[in-house]
C-alpha cells in the first residue's frame, strides 16, 4: 500500500508519460514510441488506483476490465480505416457515458469518494464539480451518438432544422443550469436527475442541425468535450491525473476544431448554428449552370500520356478516392510514374476526408510513403512549377470560386491552387456538385481535362495505358 | 523515505493551518488544470497534421483515464447500484483504453518512409 504522497507522485509520473505520448506525435518517427509511453502511463495510473484503500472489489473490477479489453482489442483490429471517424465518435460516446455513470455513482455514494462530511452530505464545492462533470459527460454522450449515427449513415447526414430550434435549445440550457444550481444549493436528487435528463436531450438537439460536411469539426469538438468531462470528474475526485489528462485532451480537441474551422473559413459558432451543407443551400454560385457549359473530356490513355511526359505531378486526393477504394491502384500508378523519373507528390487539404488527418491515414494504409505527402501550405507555392495536377475524388477544396467569387458560400476558404499547374486532370464520375452544393469552374477551364469514370477504374486504366 | 515525505507534508499543512491561510484543494486542482491546458496547447500545436487522426484516437484512450474514477466507484465490496454503475463505467473505459491505444498503434505502423 502506497502512502498518499507516493500515490500522488506515481500519478505525476503517469501524467508525464501521457504528455510524452502526445509529444511523440510531432513526427511519424517518434509517434510509436510515444504511444508506448501513453500505454505505460495509463497502466501505472490503473495499478496505482487499484491499490487505493477503498478499492477492494478486485474480482469484479478485473472482470469488467477484461471484457472491455476484449471488445476494444477486437474492434481495434477489425475497424477499417475509412470507418475511423464513426469509430472515434462512438468512443467519445463511451467516455461521455462512463463519466455520467461515475457521476451518478458518486451522487449515490459520496462517502466512498471522500466528498461528503460526517453526516453524508456532499460539500458544496463537490456538488458544483459533480454538476459540471455530469452535464458535460451527458452532452458528450448523446451528441457523440448522433454524430456516430450521421457518419455511419444510420441517421440522415442532412441537417435537421425546425423553427424555434435555437430558442428551444436556449430554454433547455437555462433549465439545465437552473436545475444544476438548485442541486448545488440543496443536493436535491430531483434537480440532479432533471439536469441529467435535460443534458441528454440537449446533446441530441445540438447536433441534429449540423450537416454531414461539418462532421470533422463536430468530431473534434466532441473530442474536446470528452476531455473536459474527464477533467470534471478529476475535480470531483480531487485527482490530478484525471485533471491533467482531461485538460490535455480538451485542449487538443479545441485546437483541432479551430484548425478545421479555419480550413473551411467558418467560425465555430457558425458551424454550431447548423444548416450548412443541406440540399437547399445551393442557391447562389454557379449551380444553375451545371451541365450547360462545355467541358473538355478525355480518355485514360490521354491522361496517361500527359502524366508520363510530365516532370512533376501533384495528386490531389479527396474522400471520393477512398469511397471508390482506389488508393492501391493509385499507389501503383505513382510507383510506375516514379520509375519513369516523374516527381510525384500528394497534396492534402486539411478537410480532405471526414476527420482531421483522415486522408493521410488512408494513403499510409495504401503504402504511400508519408514523405511524398504534403500539406496545403507547403504544396501551394509549388503548383506553378507543376506540369500536371491530378484531382481524384476532390471537389470543393480545389474550387477556384473560393478565391475569386465573393458571392460564393465558400468564398475565403483556403484551397489547393491547382489552377496554377500547367495541365489539370480531374477524375470524376459526373459533373455533380460537392458537399457544399456548388458547381466548380475548374472543370470548365481550357487546361482542364475531365476523365469521367470511377476513380478506381480510371487509375487502373491509366496504369494499364502506361505499362 | 515515504514516511519522511508525508511527515514534511503534514508539518507544512499544519504550518499553513496555524497561519489560518490554508489553500483549498480545489485551488490546487485548478492550478494544475490551467497549467495542463497550457502544456496541451503547446504540445498539440507541434503535432504534425498528417497524424491528426492518430492524435484523436490516442486522446480518446487518454480521456478514458476516467477509469480511475470508475475503479474508485466500484471499489467497495458491497454490491449496490453505485458499485454496479462503477463497474459498467470500468468496462466502457477499458474498451476505449485498449481500443484507442491499439488502433493508434495500428495506424502509426502504416506510416512508412520511402524505400
Amino acid at each position: 500500500m502506497l502512502s498518499a504522497n507516493m500515490t500522488e507522485l506515481a500519478y505525476l509520473v503517469a501524467s508525464i508519460l501521457v504528455i510524452f505520448a502526445l509529444k511523440g506525435l510531432s513526427s511519424p518517427e517518434t509517434a510509436r514510441r510515444g504511444n508506448m509511453f501513453g500505454m505505460l502511463g495509463m497502466g501505472i495510473a490503473v495499478l496505482v488506483t487499484l491499490q487505493l484503500d477503498g478499492v477492494q472489489n478486485y474480482t469484479w473490477i478485473l472482470i469488467a476490465i477484461s471484457i472491455g479489453a476484449l471488445i476494444g482489442g477486437i474492434a481495434a483490429r477489425k475497424v477499417p480505416m475509412t470507418g475511423m471517424p464513426e469509430t472515434v465518435a462512438f468512443m467519445h460516446a463511451l467516455v461521455g457515458l462512463a463519466a455520467v455513470l461515475i457521476a451518478v455513482s458518486a451522487f449515490l455514494n459520496p462517502v466512498a469518494y471522500g466528498i461528503a462530511d460526517a453526516l453524508g452530505a456532499m460539500h458544496t464545492a463537490s456538488r458544483i464539480e459533480l454538476f459540471l462533470g455530469t452535464f458535460i459527460g451527458a452532452i458528450t454522450f448523446t451528441a457523440s451518438l448522433v454524430a456516430f449515427g450521421k457518419l455511419k449513415g444510420f441517421v440522415s447526414g442532412n441537417p435537421v432544422t425546425f423553427s424555434g430550434q435555437h430558442l428551444l435549445n436556449l430554454i433547455l440550457g437555462i433549465i439545465m443550469i437552473g436545475a444544476g444550481i438548485v442541486f448545488c444549493v440543496n443536493e436535491s436528487p430531483e434537480a440532479f436527475l432533471l439536469m441529467l435528463a435535460v443534458a441528454l436531450v440537449l446533446g441530441v438537439l445540438l447536433i441534429i442541425p449540423i450537416g454531414g460536411a461539418d462532421m470533422p469539426v463536430i468530431v473534434s469538438m466532441l473530442n474536446s468535450y470528452s476531455g473536459w468531462a474527464a477533467a470534471g470528474i478529476g475535480f470531483t475526485l480531487g485527482n490530478n491525473m484525471l485533471i491533467v489528462a482531461g485538460a490535455l485532451v480538451g485542449s487538443s480537441g479545441a485546437i483541432l476544431s479551430y484548425i478545421m474551422c479555419k480550413a473551411m473559413n467558418r467560425s465555430l459558432f457558425n458551424v454550431l448554428l447548423g444548416g450548412f451543407g443541406s440540399d437547399t443551400s445551393s442557391s447562389s454560385g454557379g449551380a444553375a449552370n451545371v451541365g450547360e457549359r462545355p467541358v473538355k473530356s478525355g480518355a485514360a490513355e490521354d491522361a496517361a500520356f500527359l502524366l508520363t511526359n510530365a516532370r512533376s505531378v501533384v495528386i490531389v486526393p479527396g474522400y471520393g478516392l477512398a469511397v471508390a477504394r482506389a488508393q492501391h491502384a493509385l499507389k501503383e500508378l505513382v510507383e510506375v510514374l516514379q520509375s519513369k523519373g516523374v516527381k510525384v507528390r500528394f497534396a492534402i487539404h486539411p478537410v480532405a476526408g471526414r476527420m482531421p488527418g483522415h486522408m493521410n491515414v488512408l494513403l499510409a494504409e495504401a503504402d504511400v510513403p508519408y514523405d511524398i505527402v504534403e500539406e496545403m501550405d507547403v504544396i501551394n507555392p509549388e503548383f506553378s512549377d507543376t506540369d500536371v495536377a491530378l484531382v481524384i475524388g476532390a471537389n470543393d477544396v480545389v474550387n477556384p470560386a473560393a478565391k475569386t467569387d465573393t458571392a460564393s458560400p465558400i468564398y475565403g476558404m483556403p484551397i489547393l491552387e491547382v489552377t496554377k499547374a500547367e495541365h489539370i486532370l480531374v477524375v470524376k464520375r459526373s459533373l455533380s456538385v460537392g458537399y457544399a452544393g456548388l458547381d466548380n469552374d475548374l472543370f470548365y477551364m481550357d487546361k482542364t481535362m475531365m476523365i469521367f469514370d470511377d476513380a478506381k477504374k480510371a487509375c487502373e486504366a491509366m496504369l494499364h495505358a502506361i505499362e | 523515505m515515504s514516511a519522511n515525505v508525508s511527515d514534511i507534508a503534514a508539518q507544512a499543512a499544519l504550518a499553513t493551518d496555524v497561519a489560518s491561510n490554508t489553500v483549498d484543494p480545489i485551488v490546487m486542482s485548478f492550478t494544475v488544470f490551467i497549467l495542463a491546458i497550457f502544456v496541451g496547447y503547446h504540445v498539440v500545436w507541434n503535432v504534425t497534421p498528417a497524424l491528426h487522426t492518430p492524435l484523436m484516437s490516442v486522446t480518446n484512450a487518454l480521456s478514458s483515464i476516467v477509469i480511475v474514477g470508475a475503479i474508485i466507484a466500484s471499489g467497495p465490496v458491497e454490491m449496490n447500484l453505485a458499485t454496479v454503475l462503477g463497474l459498467i463505467a470500468v468496462g466502457l473505459a477499458a474498451v476505449n483504453i485498449f481500443g484507442g491505444f491499439m488502433v493508434t498503434q495500428r495506424m502509426l505502423a502504416m506510416f512508412k518512409k520511402r524505400g
